[in-house]
């Protein structure tokens, strides 16, 4: 069997990509794909302790309502940024500075 | 080394890999498609957890859904976010992304101290569902109880979050609706 550690080593790994991802791009769909890979590093860590609840599926289940959620954000998340693209013809997160026109 | 270990190694490698990729490259389009992999090699990673269910969810939510609306949003903000998008510095390891590097480094040594320390294969709760059994099987048929648990013991957060992701859609059908559509 694989053991939990090693789970976790990879999640760890993959969280610190997607954060690096969210910081250094300056690209607001680069960022929502960063945002994605720490999602799914959570994921990744839920589903692997789920293994050890058979009766009652906490982890399973709740990682399956943790990506229907991340569908719902990117769907909002991918509308506001089409939105900011035709407002300001750009979807560099710097340069989206001010709250009127 | 056992099989599993070494599907597990080349699951690894191909999600972290990838990612790494989506971190490094600037073309925005590659590094979509690379996100892709990362999320299929993540799908490999939930079927050797004995996570079958979560597995085919994953590739139908995300490969079918998400990626495909990442893809529909960046072809529709036009050429000039694609042109933007290519000036930014081609290294990974440059000044710019010095901050960047210092912060995903840091939190790297930090969580896998944290990992290290919490021995998290001899935590007591796990000792007592193995000793009790109650670890999933490898013969999938745990499914079946995924199917009973959810329309009884997370009947609750099951409806809480269809009503959510409706609520979700139709705001993200709103906003995405052109302004000249209102008046009309």
């Amino acid at each position: 069997m694989i053991a939990q550690q090693d789970f976790m080593i990879v999640s760890v790994l993959l969280f610190c990509i997607g954060l690096f991802i969210i910081v250094s791009k300056k690209n607001a769909i680069q960022i929502l794909i960063g945002i994605e890979l720490m999602l799914n590093a959570a994921i990744l860590n839920l589903v692997a302790f789920g293994k050890f609840d058979r009766a009652n599926n906490g982890g399973q289940v709740f990682a399956l309502f943790a990506i229907v959620l991340a569908a719902a954000t990117t769907a909002v998340a991918l509308a506001i940024i089409l939105n900011v693209y035709r407002r300001y013809k750009t979807i560099n997160p710097d340069k989206i500075n001010q709250l009127r026109d | 080394m056992t099989m599993v270990k070494i599907l597990f190694c080349l699951m690894a490698f191909v999600t972290l890999g990838s990612a790494l990729v989506v971190a490094a490259g600037r073309n925005l389009v590659r590094s979509i498609f690379m996100f892709f992999v990362t999320l299929f090699g993540l799908a490999g990673l939930y079927v050797l957890a004995l996570a079958d269910f979560v597995a085919v969810t994953q590739v139908v939510i995300y490969v079918g859904g998400i990626l495909v609306l990442i893809l529909f949003a960046f072809m529709l903000s036009g050429k000039e976010a694609l042109d933007k998008v290519e000036e930014q510095s081609s290294k990974f390891i440059s000044l710019k992304n010095a901050p960047a590097l210092f912060l995903a480094g840091l939190f790297v040594v930090i969580m896998l101290n944290v990992v290290f320390k919490a021995e998290v294969d001899n935590l007591p709760w796990i000792h007592r569902a193995i000793e009790t059994h109650n670890v999933m099987p490898v013969d999938g048929t745990g499914i079946n109880e995924i199917g009973v648990n959810l329309m009884t013991r997370y009947l609750l957060p099951f409806e809480v979050i269809s009503i959510l992701l409706m609520v979700a859609l139709i705001g993200a059908a709103h906003l995405s609706r052109r302004e000249g559509a209102n008046q009309s």
